[in-house]
């Protein structure tokens, strides 16, 4: 059972402004029926064009999508198209009461919706996520193609939320929620937007003297395997380094697995692509 | 507001019968089945009449039940046990449906080297037995496959998969947490070697399991310590559970008749009426066998959480397939698996019946689902077209 505030039940129970406005100015719709979220704003202003007059929306998705919708359309009345461009998705899930780190993008949706609306009634160009129906052909690469969301939606998201690891930006947009397969990526962005450099190339140093090379290996195993082997609940112990032969001691999960003659395979591996060509790794008893 | 649990595939109400039952082993007859006091000997007696429930409902021997704490131990206790055997076996097979309990295990197996083929399923969440015959092979260990979906209810032809697997000479495992007491099966008429069982899911307490072991079939423990379970499940019973559980099986060869009538046809009441009253909806797995007391069913352009949701401020308890959570917004994999559509999949909510739940509660659910589907379609950008056109 979700963890939400009463304000989200109350909104999701009682949502305000469900419905559509037939002469609306503006519009905006944002996700898809694949996405398993997707909401449609409509705004209609005053006569002087200046503020919005009311606000109404349709949602299809969970319950906080639904909140977060309601919460957006009693947001946005009587603002200026100015001030409602400057909520933030993290003003609408304060409206809330806050909501839970893995609902988080159901406040982007809305503040998304809220942007693509006002940017068509401008006239300006969004760049946003290519599901956005009228914005298919727009820029940016699209980095999770399991949701059809681009590099610079994600940068955008990123940024404004401070986000620093994969799996916050999957709560916040759903980009690596389903294969999977964009997470290297969306690291690489996270890296790039938070001004850490992204990784660099490993380059292998050209001579290594034998103290370097010991160094180098000890420091492979801590960082490159390591944390490999614990995740599946192993572990390996340097027994000793003697020339180019590595000695390993498996532990843990490891010790005794079938597949550890595999694993010295895949040390020896990342042993080879880190220190030298050389290496070679034994399985000893200790 | 009394609670409609319609959630029986996720646990199950303790029988009063089964609490009864366990009571006096918390308190009272304490002692330790092992000690060599009468105190703790008559709680040895009181287990062994368990496994004779147990056995019982299964057609088995008494020695081929082992007390385990939960369903997922049965099933990670089998499969370790089938690749300690076959050590130079490096194939394992199962399905893309089972649940975690089987699917982790093998998928981290994979990531250790074995080889894991996950069979795939058809539209109605339907096995294809030509695909086992294909893939299995001399280097296959063991065949992990369930005997009922939990999310569909669907239901394996899990001896016609032991005749295959018996023919290359490698061991069939099946988890039956959903389909123990829920329809009948014989143990001494099987190709099953192994199979898991689960209390909760059953009327008996949470924390209390069983596998079956066939007389033969070799075995290599996962718990080793002291010769509980005759070595092959070391740790100080459970016995209250166990007791309970043991309980719970003999009442589930009594109500069996009733769960696959009664039950039944308030299920197939529920399912009827749904489909009547409310415009495009699809029953998961519809054409394929089910569980008696199991409904999968879709609700296009709705999202699941939804519904869960109103019929919470209803009091009625039930399931969605999907989990709308980021880290798994895909729709279950079960659904995945079976292609079930996008549209379908995000709004598929599964009740799941007891011997408990009375015609009035399926009347009242009858009642009260309707609106929640049409509240919810008014409100989505994608349901209203389907809306005006009925
Ligand atoms: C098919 C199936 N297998 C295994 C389990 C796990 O059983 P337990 O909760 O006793 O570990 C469940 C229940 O959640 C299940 O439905
Ligand atoms: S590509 Fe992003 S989750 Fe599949």
């Amino acid at each position: 059972m979700w963890d939400y505030t009463d304000k989200v039940r109350e909104h999701f129970l009682n949502p305000r402004n469900v419905g559509e406005i037939k002469d609306a100015d503006a519009v905006g719709e944002v996700g898809s029926l694949a996405c398993g979220d997707a909401l449609k704003l409509y705004l209609k202003l005053d006569e002087k064009k200046e503020r919005i007059l009311d606000a109404k929306f349709q949602t299809f998705g969970c319950a906080s999508a639904i909140a977060s919708s309601s919460a957006l359309t009693e947001m946005v009345k009587g603002k200026t198209l100015e001030q409602a461009l400057h909520i933030t998705n993290q003003e609408i899930a304060d409206f809330l009461g806050g909501l839970p780190e893995e609902k988080m993008h159901c406040s982007v949706m809305g503040q998304e919706a809220l942007e693509v609306a006002i940017a068509k009634y401008m006239g300006t160009e969004v760049k946003s996520r290519p599901h956005d129906k009228e914005h298919l052909e727009m820029e940016g690469a699209v980095v999770c193609k399991c949701f059809g969301i681009t590099d610079l939606f994600l940068k955008k998201v990123i940024g404004a939320n401070k986000l620093n690891t994969a799996e916050q930006v999957t709560h916040f947009t759903k980009a690596g929620g389903g294969c999977g397969g964009c997470v290297p990526k969306i690291k690489e962005l996270i890296a790039e937007v938070i001004g850490g450099e992204p990784k660099e190339e490993y380059k292998r140093p050209e001579k290594l003297t034998n103290l370097r090379k010991m160094q180098l290996i000890q420091d492979t195993l801590e960082k490159e395997v390591r944390p490999l082997l614990w995740a599946d609940g192993g572990d390996l112990e340097l027994i000793d380094i003697a020339g180019v032969k590595v000695q390993i001691a498996f532990r843990k999960a490891c010790a005794g697995c079938v597949s550890s003659g595999q694993t010295a395979k895949f040390v020896e591996l990342k042993l080879r692509e880190f220190v030298a060509d050389n290496i070679i790794v034994e399985e000893v008893e200790g | 507001m009394k609670e409609i649990y319609l959630d029986n595939n996720a646990t199950t109400k303790v029988d009063e019968a089964v609490f009864e039952e366990m009571r006096p082993y918390f308190c009272e007859l304490y002692g330790n089945p092992s000690s060599m006091h009468f105190f703790g000997g008559q709680v040895q007696n009181k287990i062994d009449e368990a496994r004779k429930r147990v056995a019982k409902l299964l057609g088995s021997l008494p020695e081929e039940i082992i007390f385990t704490s939960c369903g997922t131990e049965s099933d990670n206790a089998a499969i370790r046990s089938a690749l300690e055997v076959f050590p130079e076996k490096r194939h394992i097979i199962t399905t893309r449906v089972e649940h975690p309990a089987v699917l982790t295990l093998c998928r981290n197996l994979a990531k250790r080297g074995y080889r894991v083929t996950e069979l795939s399923v058809d539209g109605e969440g339907r096995l294809d037995l030509g695909e086992l015959r294909k893939v299995i092979d001399n280097d296959t260990a063991i065949v992990s496959v369930m005997y009922a979906n939990n999310e569909t209810g669907v239901i394996f032809p899990v001896e016609e998969v032991g005749a295959i697997v018996k023919e290359k000479g490698a061991l069939f495992h099946t988890d039956a947490v959903q389909a123990v007491g829920k329809i009948p099966m014989d143990m001494s008429k099987s190709t099953i070697d192994m199979l898991a069982l689960s209390g909760h899911k059953l009327h008996a307490p949470k924390g209390v399991g069983a596998m079956y072991l066939r007389k033969g079939v070799s075995f290599r423990p996962f718990m080793v310590g002291g010769h509980q379970e005759r070595s092959r499940r070391s740790g100080t019973e459970n016995s209250a559970s166990i007791i309970a559980l043991g309980k719970a099986c003999e009442l589930a060869g009594q109500f069996m008749l009733d769960e696959n009538t009664r039950v039944k046809a308030m299920r197939d009441r529920l399912e009827k009426e749904i489909l009547a009253r409310i415009p495009s909806v699809r029953v998961n797995g519809c054409q394929a066998e089910r569980l008696p007391n199991t409904l999968s069913i879709a609700f296009e352009f709705v999202e699941g959480e939804g519904i869960l949701l109103l019929l919470n401020e209803k009091g009625i308890c039930a399931s969605s397939g999907s989990a709308c959570t980021s880290g798994s917004l895909e729709p279950s994999h079960v659904l995945r698996a079976m292609g079930v559509p996008f549209t379908c999949a995000h709004g598929s909510i599964r009740f799941s019946l007891s011997r408990f739940n009375t015609d009035e509660e399926i009347d009242l659910v009858i009642r009260e689902l309707p609106p929640v589907i049409t509240r919810l379609r008014e409100m989505s950008p994608f349901g209203r077209d389907l809306l005006s056109s009925h």
